[in-house]
C-alpha cells in the first residue's frame, strides 16, 4: 500500500523513536486516517505486517481509541463535547441541535458526504465551553447561533 | 542452594506467612490454605488486574489492594477478610452481574462456573441495576468454540492463554470499558490451532465447546482422567462420561484433573476427538468371511475359527504366520501380543508401523542411565536442542512445554530444521538446513567439521554452526530433541555427542500415542521387550518357555511373502498398513487374515475374520509416551459388544488350546489373595470385585486382567520398575530406557515412516473424528465463506 512521501518519511523517523516497534502504531494509525481518510482492511493489513503484529493487534487498537475509525467520515468530523463543562454550559444543547440540523445522530454521516456528527467526551476546552472540534479545529463558546454560522462556512467551504 | 534468597515473612489473617522474595500475595496465601477469589488471575500468565475481585486489606495502604498484582514485602500485615473485604467483592460481583444473563439453567457452565460460586459464596441475591441488559446473540467462531458475549466477564484468560500460553494470538479486547469485546482474529470466526484452552480456562460460561454445548451437565457425568489416544506425548484428558444405549458414551475431553504431565494443556485432539468412539460406522460384531463375503458372526464362531486356522497354520510352518501390532493398544496389550506371537504362534514374525528408531536410540544409551528426559524435564531443562519434526504439529504438549519453558524460566532454544516451523519464534538459535540434512547435524555436532558443507546457507554459516556447536558443547543438563529424521548411524552420533554433555538427556519422538510402549514391549522381529535380542532370549526362555531364537521378518518381507505363498496367516492388531505403509492389499488374498479393529479399514476389509475391539478410552492398562513417561489408563467409555485386544488375545490362544495360564500369570502373587482365604473376612474378593465392576473398573483376578501382566513386565523389561503404587495412583512414571545388548543390530531406517500428522489429523483414527474432520471442512470452505456476510 502506497502513503505520500511525507508520510514514509515521518513514519521512518518515528520508528526510531521508541524502543519498541510496535509503539509507532498509534501515531501511525493517525497520520495514515488524516491521508486516506479512514483505516481501510488493506491499511489494516498493511500496517500489521510493518510492525509485526497481527491485523487483531492493529483493530484492537483502532477500536479503542474513538479518534480512530474504521468506517468512512464526512469531510468534515465535528464533534460535540458534552462532557461536565460543556455540558454545564449548553453542550447538550449544541449536540441537539446539530443533530436537527444536519439530520443525523451520533456517528451519523450525511447524505452529501459533508458531514459527520460525534458527540465526544472532554477535549480540553473546558475553559471555553462549550467546545466543538471540527477536525482539528476548534469552535469555542458557543450558541446555536454561532455553532450554525460555523456550519454554513464549512459547508460553503466544502462545497465549492 | 547455598544462594537461595531470604525468605519473606508476613502476616495474612493472624497467620505467619514465608515465601520467597518475589512472591504475588494472592500465592502466598494459597500456601497457608487462604483462599483469595479472583477471576483474571491465574498463575503463570501475565498479571491482568481486571477483575477486581482479589481486593484485600493491606495495613499502612490507604485502600484496598489487588492480591494478584501486589507482590509480599517483608512485614506486611494482610487481612482478606474482614467487613471492608466482604463488601468490596459483593459489590464487584454486582457489577460482574450487571449485564450478566443469568441463564446459568441453560448454560453449559453451570454447576462448575467459577462466578456461580463466588456469587453464592461472597455475592448478594439483590442488585442496585436497573438497566436493561445488553443481550448478544452467540456466536460460532469455528466447528468447535462458540462465545455467548453476554455472559463474558472480560477477565482476558482466554485472549492471555491463547496469546502467551500457546503462542496463536487469535483472540483480543476490542472497543473499551463497558462495550468492551473479546474478538476473534478474522472478525466473526476464529483461524487458529483449535486447541479449546479458551473454553476450558473460562471462569465462565462464555466460551462454550462446540462438542460439548447443552448435551448435559456436569454433575450427571462421570469424570475420568485418562491418557489421549493421539499423538505421543501422553497427555492426561479428563473424559466426562454418560450411560447411554450401547453402553457408556463419552460426551466430554478436557483437563479438569490438571495432574497430568501437561497440567493446563491439551490440543484439540485430547479435547475433542474421542468422538471416534460413537462413530456410526463401528464395528460391534465380528465378521467373517463366507463366500468372498464379510458377514456378521458371533464371537464363539469367530475365535473357534481363529484357533483352528491358526493351529492348521503353525504346526505346518510356524515361520508362516506374521503379526502386526499396534501403536495405540497398551503396553500389556503390546506384551502379550509379543509372548503370544513367540509362544503360542512360535514365531518371530511380528512387526508394528515404526515412527522412530527406539531400538537403535535405546543402543546409543546402552549401559547409561537417566538419559532420557521426561514430558516434564522438558519444560524444566535450562536449554533445549530441537532437531527435526515440527512439534507444534505432531507434539503439541512438546511444544508447549518448549514454549513455556522459554517464555517462564527464559530457556534456551536452539532449534534446527528444514521448515521454518513455528517454534522458531521462541528460539535462542534457529537454523535452517536443507530437506533431509539432519543427518549431516549429527555428524557435524559430533565433531565431523566436512558435514557442515552440506548445511551453510545465506542464514546458516560455517562459523554460525561452529558458534552453536561451541555453545551447545558449554550448556549443560540439554535436552536433546530429536525426530525420525535421526535414524539408524545418525542416532548414536547424536548421542555421542550429547552424552559428552554434562548432564544431557534426550528425547526420541514417535508419532502414536503408544509407539514408544510398541517398541519397549518388543513388537519387532529381532527384538523382544526391553530390547533383548531374540538371539539372545536369556531369562526370557526361563520365564516364558521355549521361543524360536532365529529373528523373524519385518512388516515388507510379511507382504513379500504373502505374494509368494509362504505367508499363510496375518494377524492384524489395531493397525492400518493397507492405507498407512502402503500394503498391496491384494498380496494376502491366499493367506488368512485376522484383523481386530474399531472399523473396516482398508486393511480390515481384506481380512477372513474382523474382530471389533475397544479402544484405549474403554479399557484400563498402561501407557509409555515418546519420552518414557508410563501412565496408566482408565477405562472411562464402554459400547457393548467390542472386547478389549488384550481379553481377544487370550481367547485365541485359549481357542488353540493353549494353557492361558503361562500367557498371563493371573491369580498368582500378590494379586491371587484379596482376603478370601481369612476366615471372617471370606467374601472379601467378591465385594472387591462388586466395587470394581460398580466403578467400571474390571476385575483383577481373570486372564482378562491387564494388570496381571504388569508385574511380568515391570520384572522383565529393564527400566520398567518403577513404583506401582504411583503409577496406579495416575502419577506419570519415568522409565529408564536400558538395553541390555548394546551392539544390537543397526535396523533398516526405510522401515520406519512418520505420521506426519499435522494439529488435525491422527492416522486412521483420526478419520472417524466428526470433530477433526469438521474443523478440516471448515478450513476448506473458509475462502468462500468469507464473501458471505456474516449476520
Amino acid at each position: 500500500m502506497r502513503f505520500s512521501d511525507q508520510f514514509e518519511q515521518r513514519f521512518s523517523e518515528m520508528l526510531t523513536h521508541y524502543p519498541t516497534k510496535r509503539s509507532v502504531l498509534v501515531p501511525t494509525l493517525l497520520y495514515a486516517q488524516d491521508e486516506i481518510g479512514y483505516l481501510t482492511g488493506e491499511a489494516i493489513t498493511e500496517f500489521a505486517r510493518r510492525l509485526d503484529l497481527t491485523e487483531l493487534e492493529v483493530r484492537n487498537v483502532i477500536s479503542y481509541y474513538s479518534m480512530l475509525t474504521t468506517k468512512s467520515r464526512g469531510k468534515y468530523n465535528v464533534q460535540i463535547c458534552t462532557n461536565i463543562s460543556c455540558m454545564l454550559r449548553g453542550g447538550e444543547d449544541i449536540f441537539q441541535h446539530c443533530k436537527k440540523k444536519l439530520g443525523i445522530g451520533h456517528k451519523g454521516t450525511t447524505a452529501d458526504g459533508l458531514f459527520s456528527l460525534e458527540e465526544v467526551e472532554c477535549i480540553g476546552a473546558c475553559s471555553w465551553a462549550p467546545a466543538a472540534q471540527v477536525n482539528y479545529d476548534f469552535h469555542e463558546n458557543l450558541t446555536p447561533e454561532k455553532i450554525d454560522k460555523t456550519l454554513d462556512e464549512y459547508k460553503k467551504k466544502g462545497t465549492q | 542452594m547455598a544462594d537461595a534468597p531470604k525468605e519473606i515473612s508476613l502476616t495474612v489473617d493472624g497467620k505467619k506467612v514465608t515465601s520467597p522474595p518475589g512472591t504475588l500475595l494472592i500465592e502466598a496465601c494459597k500456601t497457608v490454605g487462604i483462599e483469595v477469589p479472583s477471576f483474571c488471575y491465574y498463575p503463570n500468565f501475565s498479571l491482568q488486574g481486571a477483575c477486581r475481585m482479589c481486593l484485600v486489606k493491606i495495613e499502612k495502604m490507604p485502600k484496598l489492594q489487588t492480591a494478584c498484582t501486589t507482590v509480599i514485602s517483608e512485614a506486611m500485615t494482610v487481612t482478606t477478610n474482614n467487613e471492608e473485604v466482604r463488601q468490596a467483592r459483593k459489590a464487584m460481583l454486582e457489577m460482574l452481574l450487571g449485564n450478566h444473563p443469568l441463564d446459568c439453567p441453560v448454560c453449559d457452565a453451570g454447576g462448575e462456573c467459577e462466578l456461580q460460586d463466588m456469587t453464592f459464596s461472597y455475592g448478594a441475591a439483590e442488585s442496585k441495576f436497573m438497566e436493561a441488559k445488553n443481550h448478544k446473540d452467540e456466536q460460532q467462531w469455528s466447528p468447535v468454540v462458540y462465545f455467548d458475549r453476554p455472559r463474558c466477564i472480560l477477565c482476558y484468560r482466554c485472549v492471555r492463554v491463547c496469546g502467551e500460553g500457546m503462542d496463536v494470538w487469535a483472540l483480543g479486547v476490542q472497543n473499551r470499558g463497558v462495550v468492551s469485546v473479546i474478538a476473534p482474529n478474522k472478525e466473526d470466526h476464529l483461524e487458529c490451532e483449535e486447541c479449546g484452552m479458551c473454553i476450558d480456562i473460562c471462569p465462565v460460561g462464555a466460551l462454550t465447546s462446540g462438542a460439548y454445548r447443552y448435551k448435559t451437565r456436569p454433575w450427571e457425568m462421570k469424570h475420568v482422567g485418562t491418557i489421549c489416544t493421539h499423538c505421543g506425548d501422553g497427555c492426561k484428558t479428563t473424559l466426562g462420561v454418560r450411560r447411554a444405549e450401547s453402553g457408556l458414551q463419552i460426551v466430554r475431553g478436557d483437563n479438569r484433573d490438571k495432574s497430568g504431565i501437561n497440567g493446563d494443556f491439551l490440543c484439540i485432539k485430547g479435547r475433542y476427538a474421542f468422538d471416534f468412539a460413537d462413530n456410526p460406522e463401528r464395528l460391534k460384531q465380528p465378521l467373517v468371511r463366507k463366500d468372498g463375503r464379510l458377514l456378521p458372526a458371533t464371537w464363539e464362531e469367530a475365535f473357534e475359527l481363529i484357533g483352528k486356522r491358526f493351529s492348521e497354520i503353525r504346526d505346518k510352518d510356524g515361520q508362516s504366520i506374521g503379526v502386526v501390532g499396534s501403536t495405540r493398544t497398551t503396553n500389556e496389550e503390546n506384551y502379550l501380543l509379543s509372548k503370544f506371537a513367540r509362544l503360542v504362534l512360535k514365531t518371530n514374525n511380528i512387526d508394528h508401523h515404526r515412527t522412530a528408531d527406539f531400538p537403535a536410540f535405546a543402543a546409543a544409551l546402552a549401559g547409561k542411565t537417566d538419559r532420557t528426559a521426561s514430558m516434564r524435564d522438558v519444560f524444566n531443562a535450562p536449554a533445549i536442542l530441537l532437531i527435526g519434526n515440527n512439534p507444534t504439529d505432531q507434539h503439541p504438549l512438546l511444544a508447549w512445554q518448549i514454549r513455556n519453558n522459554v517464555r517462564l524460566h527464559r530457556a534456551r532454544l536452539y532449534a534446527i530444521n528444514c521448515q521454518p516451523i513455528k517454534l522458531r519464534r521462541q528460539a535462542t538459535n534457529f537454523m535452517e538446513i536443507p530437506s533431509g540434512a539432519e543427518g549431516k547435524v549429527a555428524a557435524f555436532l559430533a565433531g565431523d567439521d566436512t558435514a557442515a558443507d552440506a548445511l551453510t546457507s545465506a542464514t546458516a554459516s560455517r562459523d554460525g554452526w561452529r558458534q552453536l556447536r561451541e555453545k551447545l558443547r558449554t550448556e549443560q543438563n540439554l535436552v536433546i530433541i530429536f525426530g525420525s529424521e535421526i535414524r539408524g548411524n545418525d542416532l548414536p552420533t547424536l548421542v555421542k555427542f550429547g552424552l559428552a554433555i554434562p548432564g544431557a538427556k534426550f528425547v526420541c519422538l514417535g508419532d502414536y500415542a503408544n509407539s514408544r510402549g510398541a517398541a519397549d514391549m518388543g513388537l519387532y522381529p529381532d527384538l523382544l521387550p526391553g530390547y533383548h535380542r531374540v538371539a539372545d532370549a536369556g531369562k526370557f526362555h526361563e520365564e516364558w518357555g521355549k521361543i524360536p531364537s532365529a529373528p523373524g521378518i519385518a512388516l515388507p518381507a510379511m507382504a513379500d511373502a504373502a505374494k509368494t505363498g509362504k505367508l499363510k496367516g496375518l494377524y492384524v492388531v489395531g493397525a492400518n498398513p493397507v492405507a498407512r505403509l502402503g500394503f498391496d492389499p491384494f498380496a494376502f488374498s491366499k493367506s488368512f487374515v485376522v484383523v481386530q479393529d474399531m472399523f473396516l479399514t482398508e486393511t480390515a476389509s481384506i481380512a477372513d475374520v474382523v474382530l471389533p475391539v475397544a479402544n484405549a478410552y474403554e479399557k484400563s492398562g498402561t501407557f509409555t509416551n515418546t519420552c518414557g513417561d508410563l501412565q496408566l489408563l482408565k477405562k472411562a467409555g464402554e459400547v457393548s459388544d467390542t472386547k478389549p485386544d488384550f481379553e481377544i488375545i487370550v481367547r485365541i490362544a485359549d481357542a488353540m488350546g493353549f494353557d492361558v495360564r503361562k500367557l498371563v500369570p493371573f491369580g498368582t502373587g500378590t494379586r491371587a489373595d484379596m482376603g478370601q482365604s481369612r476366615g471372617a473376612q471370606s467374601g472379601e474378593a467378591d465385594r472387591h470385585a462388586v466395587w470394581l465392576e460398580a466403578h467400571g473398573l474390571e476385575p483383577k483376578m481373570s486372564p482378562f486382567d491387564p494388570m496381571a501382566i504388569l508385574d511380568e513386565i515391570q520384572r522383565l523389561v529393564p527400566g520398567y520398575d518403577v513404583s506401582q503404587i504411583n503409577l496406579l495412583s495416575g502419577n506419570d512414571q519415568h522409565t529408564n530406557l536400558m538395553s541390555q545388548s548394546a551392539g544390537s543390530a543397526a535396523h533398516d531406517g526405510s522401515l520406519i515412516a512418520p505420521a506426519n500428522d499435522d494439529l488435525f489429523t491422527s492416522g486412521t483414527l483420526g478419520r472417524y473424528s466428526r470433530a477433526l474432520n469438521s474443523v478440516i471442512e471448515n478450513r476448506h470452505l473458509q475462502p468462500a465463506e468469507t464473501e458471505v456476510a456474516a449476520d
